[in-house]
Parts: structure tokens; C-alpha cells; sequence
């Protein structure tokens, strides 16, 4: 930022006034605004790191997951969630969740994820 | 494993053995069971209970061992580079008052993608890892019985694998973690966009795992050039890590705010720091205060180090803490060791017993310049937000450099930390979640389409793959090593002769290290002291010589240098002459003995001394001296005749002398000692007098070699002397007990 001297009793005119209480009320409000943007993107983003977290909850070693999500990640099917295509594969073809992500792994469900998912939006 | 014992080392092989199948006890953060507590007639109201196994401060030894421990919870910070060393300082901690525990991770783990396996050596700090975690964790486990209270295990949540943490964290049990990714964007240049969507998932399942979340500000002190000028930032940056994690679903009351005193002595410390620190708490008074020591304005001196941190704890007392985070005074000059270590939970156990209920006996003022300048503060930090906001929000703020300016807020000197939208590690790597993206599992954030297969699980998404490893720990992948040229396997070969075998070595931080200290004077300047200090270090045969610590007595006239080197040898225990213990009686038959053959004492302090405390300690009912067990004494007072002890006896009848040496110059002690018997001997008393030395410089051994029956150190207690009395008595007059 541009350098500037210390303007602070120019600036607080609008704060002398309140009390404790209305000024703690108002750095509240102000941090609401600051934080909800962070909201919006939390609930509509994911990332590698996100997916690779979801794989390690179902149950994968830190290596399998890192190497699904690249998978998928070149594939651009994270957007389904890692989580979520392994589920599929697995469900679809009655196999156990690990199976179904070691052959996302080995590159060879993708085909048939990327033709279940391009009927969906 | 079984349980641990006091007197037994605690074995890291059995630590590491069938970890595969270990499973932590139990998640989420314990705090201490604080209130009021009566020990020895005080009544302490800033406490929790005393420890089933501890080391109580040194000066205990005058209170009867009590060991009152303070109402926060205590940080030790451990992190050698080797966890299967740390773990024994853990060990160590905990017996000092440590029931939080955080590991420091190895330099470069934050910008690793990904988690890293095995257990490598760490720089700075250690990689964290599955199996280091549980190891850790597993100790702790034991550790946390033998000392009966429980210890919370914390990390790190950030870099660019901020949610594979989280969830690790929860699979192993860690309790607590630092999360906030304005520390990822300002310190470590990962992306704005991906830190906050990492964050986000990340929080959520700390939020689930019940752990306690300290975030990132107080870094702004330490890289601030004026650390004092950054407090209405301070506010700020708090704010927003403490209300996105609430909004996220964290608890309050596992929100912690790490907070450091900015300032140090020889600023004006409490009056830079305290209205901040009131600040703060007034603002955040829903969330917990983690108070961490200034590190900023440390040097090589861990005596200076220690009083800015013992003013630290004057803050959290004036104030409030519910963590008190210890920094080791030596961390201004290494990566902290063992001693400094328990060096700075004593300080903090010391100083927070010793301000118990500071709050009870005086009132800030609450006009005035303290509140004047709190206020100010406050106020500071809204015109901060207030900017940030109509610049267009945080990001378009960082980008602009609006943080770690060195100007105290408005005031703008064009040297905060500036970072783009569309640069650092991980840009460009977030992506959109599609109107299908669905996760099976618990503790997900944010938009989750599993209605698409079953409205039922819809609340308990991990219903679809019948439970995840939150659920089922047995679906956890367990990674033994990756590396085999760097794992701890080798490293304990390397040193397996110095593990329960007869040999030792001195140690800073690992297993036979060698290290050890030399405190030094020249009486020269302070260019050559250095120079000729590392000379000294290496004539006493000690490799690898650095000088630590620097400190000038006068310009001239002499300068302090601390050096380190290592030693060459291995000390053989078998071959020590370990001094015996004296052995003691019970008293009832000390008591007894003395009841039926009557004993009487001849004391005091022999030569020119005038130091009497001591003897009067081990004579005096009162303390618990020989008087208590019947025996009657004749006190002939300080700096006695040594002629005048032995005609004493004769006169009254005496068996034993009792001559107390305190002064050690030019070994008098000694030359007393053997005058007391030559002169026993001329007047032919000698076979019926027991005598006795005592003193802080006299040791048992050195006291027979100058002729006296037996010797008394520090610590002696009454009982002890009144049993090698009667013994002693025994053995010259052929009595029964």
C-alpha cells in the first residue's frame, strides 16, 4: 500500500461516540462482512487436497489417494467428487470400494465414469 | 504395553512394536479440572489438582515436595528433528507440568502435497506423520496414566494438504491444531483461493473431532519490524480466523486466539502490552486465549529470554490464559533442548503458582491511559476493517499489501506482505463442484449432492459405503516406511548401545548426542573472549566447537562467553563409585534405641563461620531435627573453637559432635574436620565420640576421608543423623536395639 502518515483521529470521528459495547456489536458486523465471501467459496469449491481427504476417509493409504485424484484431476472429474466416482465404480460394478478405486487408479475405470457422468450436468 | 513406571525408561522399541494395530483412546480436547486447591494450610484459587507422578519445582524441597499445578492447561513445544527422542522429553515434560504437547513440523512439510509416510529426519522440526503420530500418540497414552491427567497431543493444519491433515489428525487422536489460512497466504505464499477452500473442509472436521483450533496471528508479530505497531492488525487477523471457523461449525470454546505480547523489556512491556491485552480479551471474550511467550526480541540469553517470558505470565495473570504456551529460553540460538524445555514449564509453573489469584488482590485501572489506549486499539483495527472492506474485501487487501505493514494502522509504510489472487503454490487449483458432486463421508463441508442416491443419508453421508474411518479406525490404511536409507529403524541401530545398556553419554536433544556446555569468563574484549573460548572448548578435547552466547561485563574488562562442543567418550556405569545412601532407621526405633540408652549432641558451626541455618534445620524439633527421636543437644552457637567442641563433650558427657562447615575457601572445611579429631584423639575421647560434618560442600565420602565418622549434604533431614547416630552408638558400645 501507498505509504501515508497516521490519520487516526481524522478517521475515527464516526467511532468517538459509540460505546464499548457498540463497538465491539460493530467489529462483529464488520467481520461477518469480511468472512462470508470465504462462505460461498467453501460451499461451492473443492481442491486435490480436499479430494485426496475424502479418499483417506474411505478408507485409502495417502499414495492410493494421491494417485486417484491425479487420475481424475487430468480427467477433469473432480468436479463429481474423487469420493464420489469411486462409489460409482464401485457401485455399478458390485465391486468393494478399495477395488473400485485401485482401478480408477490404474486408469481404467475412467472411461465408463466419463460416460456415466456426461448425461449429468 | 503395559503400564509405566517411574523408575523405568520407558521403551521405545515396545512403543513402535504392532503400531499398525494401535487406535488412539479417544478424540477431542480435555482441559484441566480447575478451581480451588488446599495444599499444606494455602489455599490456592487459580489451580487444578495436583499430578500422581511429577517433579515439583526445586524449592519444594523446603514445602514438602508440593507440587501445586496452575488452572491452565501448559504447552511444552517438542520437536528435535528425531520423534523417538522427543518422546522422551515428553516424558519428561509431562512430569514437569506439560498436558499439551506440540510438535513443530520440519521445514518445507507445508508445501509438500500430500502427507508424508515413515519417519524421516526433520529439520527444525519433524515430518509429521501417520506413524509418528501414533507413536507419539501411543506414548503419550501411557504417559497420561502415569502422570493421571490427560495430555493433549497438537499439530499443524496447513500448507497445501490442510485437509488430508485434518482428517489424519482425527484417525490418530490429536486434540488440538494450529488452522488459519492467513498463515498460508501471508508466510507461505499458497494461494488466497485454494488456503480458503482447504480451510473450510479442513475446519469442519476439526470441528467433528471435537479439536481445539489456535490460529495463525501472532506470526504478524514476529515478521512486523515493530512488533507492537501490528496489535490493531492483530485484532483483525483474529476476527477473521475465529469467525470463519465459527461460521464453519467449530465451537467457541475450542477457538483459541494465540496471542503474544508484543513488546519486550527494555520497551516499556507492560505498558505496550497490557492494553492490548485487554483489548483482546474484551473483544474476544467468547473465545479461549492461548498465551504464547515473545520470541521476537529473543537473543542468546536465556536468562534475558526468561524474564521477558515470566513478564508474559505477569500479563496472563493480569489478564487471562486458558493455554499457557512455554518458549524454551534457548530458542533464541538453537532448536530447543531438553533442559530448557523443562527450563520453561518450571518458569511458567513457578511464575503462574506464584501469581495465583493476582486478579483477587488488585483491579486495573480502568481509566485513564489503560483504557485510553485499549480503546484505541479497538478502534484501530475497525478503521482496518472498515478500509478492508471498501477496497472490496480481503482478497483485493492482500493483494494490495494491507497486512504485516510495518505503520501502526492507518499509518501506511508500503512494506506489508503482498500477494495476487492468481499466484502463489496451488493457484489455479480449485475447482467448481458440479450439481452432482457428491463425497461418502463424514465431516465433508459444503454443497453435497447425496440425496442423488439415497434421502436417507443425506445427514450421515457416510452411510453409503457403510462408514467411513471416522466410524470404522479398521479401514485405515496403516504406511510402515517408504525410505529405507532414512528411517527410525537406523537411526536407534546407530545408537542402540547407549539404550539400556551400561553406557551413557551426555545429551542435549537426542539419544548420545555429546553435546555439552562451557560457561566461560575472559578478562579480555569480547572479539577475543569468542576466539579464545572456542581454544578452551577444543583443549578440553570437545569437537565441533561453537560459541552460543556472547555477553559483555565491560569493554575491556571481560567478557562472558557459553560454548558447545561434544564429547569424545562414553561413560562406563559400572565402573562409577556411586555414593551410598545412608541408610535410615524407622523412627520408632530410632526413638526407642534412644530411650533406653540416652544420647547427647555437641553442635554447632565450627571456625570462623557464621552460617547456622543448616545445623539449626537438623538439631531444632521444630524442623524435624535429632531433638525429635529424644536426642538432647548442647547448641554452642557459630564460628566455635574447634578445641571448644571436643572439651564441651568431655564436660557434659557427649557422644557425638556435631560440627556444621559451611565455608569451603581454601579448604578449611577439611582442615577442621581433621583438627576436630586430632584433637579428640590428644584428649583420648576419640573411641567414644562419634563426630559428625555437615554442610552444603560436604559429601559423605569426603567427610570419612578427613577422619569424621560420616559426612552430611544438603538435604539431610534429622532422621537421618539420628539413625547413623544410633548405629554408630551400637557398633562402639556393643548395645542391643
Amino acid at each position: 500500500m501507498k505509504e501515508r502518515q497516521d490519520d487516526f483521529d481524522k478517521r475515527r470521528t464516526q467511532l468517538k461516540n459509540m460505546t464499548d459495547a457498540e463497538l465491539k456489536a460493530y467489529f462483529y458486523e464488520l467481520s461477518d462482512k469480511i468472512v462470508d465471501p470465504f462462505m460461498e467459496l467453501g460451499e461451492h469449491y473443492t481442491s486435490k487436497s480436499v479430494e485426496r481427504s475424502v479418499l483417506l476417509r474411505m478408507g485409502f493409504s495417502s499414495i492410493e489417494a494421491k494417485k486417484i485424484v491425479d487420475m481424475l484431476n487430468e480427467n477433469n472429474l473432480l468436479r463429481k467428487g474423487a469420493g464420489h466416482c469411486v462409489y460409482r465404480v464401485a457401485r455399478d460394478n458390485q465391486i468393494s470400494i478399495r477395488d473400485a478405486g485401485h482401478q480408477i487408479a490404474e486408469g481404467k475405470a475412467i472411461d465408463t465414469l466419463l460416460e456415466v457422468f456426461s448425461n449429468h450436468a | 504395553m503395559r503400564k509405566l513406571n517411574p523408575n523405568e525408561k520407558l521403551n521405545i522399541h515396545d512403543i513402535l512394536k504392532d503400531l499398525d494395530q494401535y487406535h488412539p483412546r479417544r478424540r477431542g480436547w480435555t482441559w484441566r479440572d480447575a478451581g480451588e486447591l488446599k495444599l499444606r494450610g494455602f489455599t490456592y484459587k487459580e489451580a487444578s489438582p495436583t499430578l500422581k507422578n511429577y517433579v515439583p519445582l526445586p524449592s519444594a524441597n523446603a514445602l514438602d515436595g508440593i507440587d501445586p499445578q496452575p488452572d491452565c492447561v501448559v504447552t511444552a513445544e517438542i520437536a528435535s528433528g528425531r520423534f523417538e527422542d522427543d518422546i522422551r522429553r515428553m516424558r519428561m515434560a509431562a512430569y514437569h507440568g506439560a498436558d499439551h504437547i506440540m510438535v513443530i513440523r520440519t521445514a518445507g512439510q507445508s508445501h509438500f502435497d500430500g502427507l508424508i509416510e515413515g519417519t524421516p529426519q526433520g529439520v527444525g522440526g519433524i515430518p509429521i506423520t501417520r506413524k509418528q503420530l501414533r507413536a507419539q500418540r501411543r506414548a503419550l497414552d501411557l504417559i497420561e496414566e502415569e502422570v493421571g491427567r490427560p495430555i493433549n497431543y497438537h499439530s499443524y493444519v496447513s500448507g497445501v494438504a490442510g485437509p488430508e491433515i485434518a482428517v489424519l489428525f482425527t484417525e490418530e487422536g490429536v486434540n488440538g491444531a494450529h488452522q488459519d489460512p492467513q498463515y498460508n497466504i501471508l508466510y507461505r505464499n499458497i494461494n488466497m483461493v485454494r488456503s480458503i477452500v482447504d480451510a473450510a473442509e479442513s475446519k469442519k472436521v476439526m470441528a467433528y473431532a471435537n479439536m481445539l483450533q489456535i490460529d495463525g496471528a501472532h506470526n504478524a508479530n514476529a515478521t512486523a519490524r515493530d512488533a507492537w505497531k501490528v496489535m490493531p492488525e492483530l485484532l483483525v487477523q483474529h476476527a477473521i480466523n475465529s469467525v470463519f471457523s465459527e461460521k464453519i461449525g467449530i465451537r467457541p470454546e475450542n477457538i483459541a486466539l494465540s496471542t503474544v505480547p508484543p513488546a519486550a523489556s527494555p520497551s516499556p512491556d507492560l505498558k505496550l502490552n497490557l492494553p492490548y491485552a485487554v483489548a483482546l480479551r474484551e473483544f474476544f471474550d467468547k473465545y479461549k486465549m492461548r498465551a504464547q511467550m515473545n520470541t521476537k526480541y529473543m537473543d542468546s540469553s536465556t536468562r534475558e529470554a526468561t524474564v521477558t517470558h515470566v513478564l508474559n505470565l505477569l500479563i496472563s495473570r493480569l489478564t487471562s490464559a486458558d493455554i499457557q504456551s512455554t518458549i524454551t529460553p534457548d530458542e533464541g540460538r538453537n532448536v530447543p533442548w531438553h533442559i530448557y524445555n523443562i527450563e520453561a514449564l518450571d518458569t511458567a509453573k513457578q511464575a503462574l503458582i506464584g501469581m495465583d489469584d493476582l486478579r483477587g488482590l488488585l483491579n486495573l485501572n480502568q481509566d485513564g491511559y489503560l483504557y485510553q489506549k485499549k480503546r484505541e486499539i479497538q478502534e484501530r483495527a475497525i478503521l482496518m476493517m472498515e478500509e478492508i472492506i471498501d477496497m472490496g474485501g480481503y482478497f483485493k487487501a492482500v493483494e494490495a499489501g494491507m497486512f504485516v505493514d510495518s505503520g501502526e494502522y492507518p499509518e501506511r509504510n508500503g512494506d506489508g506482505i503482498q500477494r495476487d489472487i492468481d499466484g502463489g503454490v496451488g493457484n489455479n487449483s480449485t475447482i467448481k463442484r458440479d450439481k452432482d458432486y457428491m463425497a461418502p463421508v463424514t465431516a465433508h463441508y459444503g454443497y453435497n449432492n447425496v440425496a442423488q442416491y439415497d434421502e436417507k443419508a443425506v445427514e450421515n453421508p457416510a452411510m453409503l459405503i457403510d462408514g467411513c474411518t471416522f466410524e470404522k479406525p479398521d479401514k485405515i490404511q496403516f504406511i510402515d516406511e517408504l525410505d529405507d536409507s532414512d528411517n527410525v529403524y537406523l537411526r536407534m541401530e546407530e545408537t542402540e548401545k547407549y539404550r539400556n545398556t551400561n553406557l551413557i553419554k551426555p545429551e542435549v536433544e537426542w539419544l548420545a548426542d555429546g553435546v555439552v556446555t562451557v560457561d566461560l569468563f575472559f578478562p579480555v574484549e569480547s572479539k577475543i573472549a569468542g576466539e579464545a573460548a572456542i581454544v578452551a572448548g577444543r583443549n578440553m578435547n570437545l569437537k565441533d566447537v561453537e560459541v552460543i552466547h556472547k555477553e559483555v561485563l565491560h569493554p575491556s574488562e571481560g567478557t562472558r562467553v557459553q560454548i558447545k562442543g561434544k564429547v569424545q567418550f562414553d561413560i562406563d556405569m559400572t565402573t562409577l563409585d556411586i555414593p551410598e545412601e545412608i541408610e535410615t532407621m524407622s523412627e520408632e526405633d530410632v526413638y526407642n534405641y534412644v530411650k533406653k540408652h540416652p544420647l547427647k549432641v555437641i553442635a554447632g558451626t565450627g571456625g570462623d563461620d557464621e552460617h547456622s541455618v543448616g545445623i539449626r534445620e537438623v538439631l531444632d524439633i521444630k524442623h524435624g531435627g535429632v531433638e525429635k527421636y529424644g536426642i538432647s543437644y548442647a547448641y554452642l552457637g557459630t564460628s566455635v573453637p574447634i578445641e571448644k567442641f571436643v572439651d564441651a563433650a568431655i564436660e557434659m558427657d557427649a557422644q557425638c559432635i556435631m560440627m556444621s562447615t559451611i565455608i569451603s575457601h581454601d579448604d578449611v572445611h577439611y582442615k577442621n574436620m581433621e583438627k576436630l579429631h586430632n584433637y579428640a584423639v590428644e584428649k583420648g575421647v576419640r573411641d567414644t565420640l562419634v563426630l559428625l560434618a555437615g554442610g552444603t560442600q560436604v559429601t559423605p565420602e569426603i567427610a570419612r576421608k578427613h577422619k569424621m565418622d560420616q559426612g552430611f549434604s544438603r538435604g539431610t533431614k534429622g532422621i537421618h543423623i539420628a539413625s547413623f547416630l544410633v548405629k554408630r552408638h551400637q557398633e562402639m558400645t556393643g548395645n542391643e536395639g
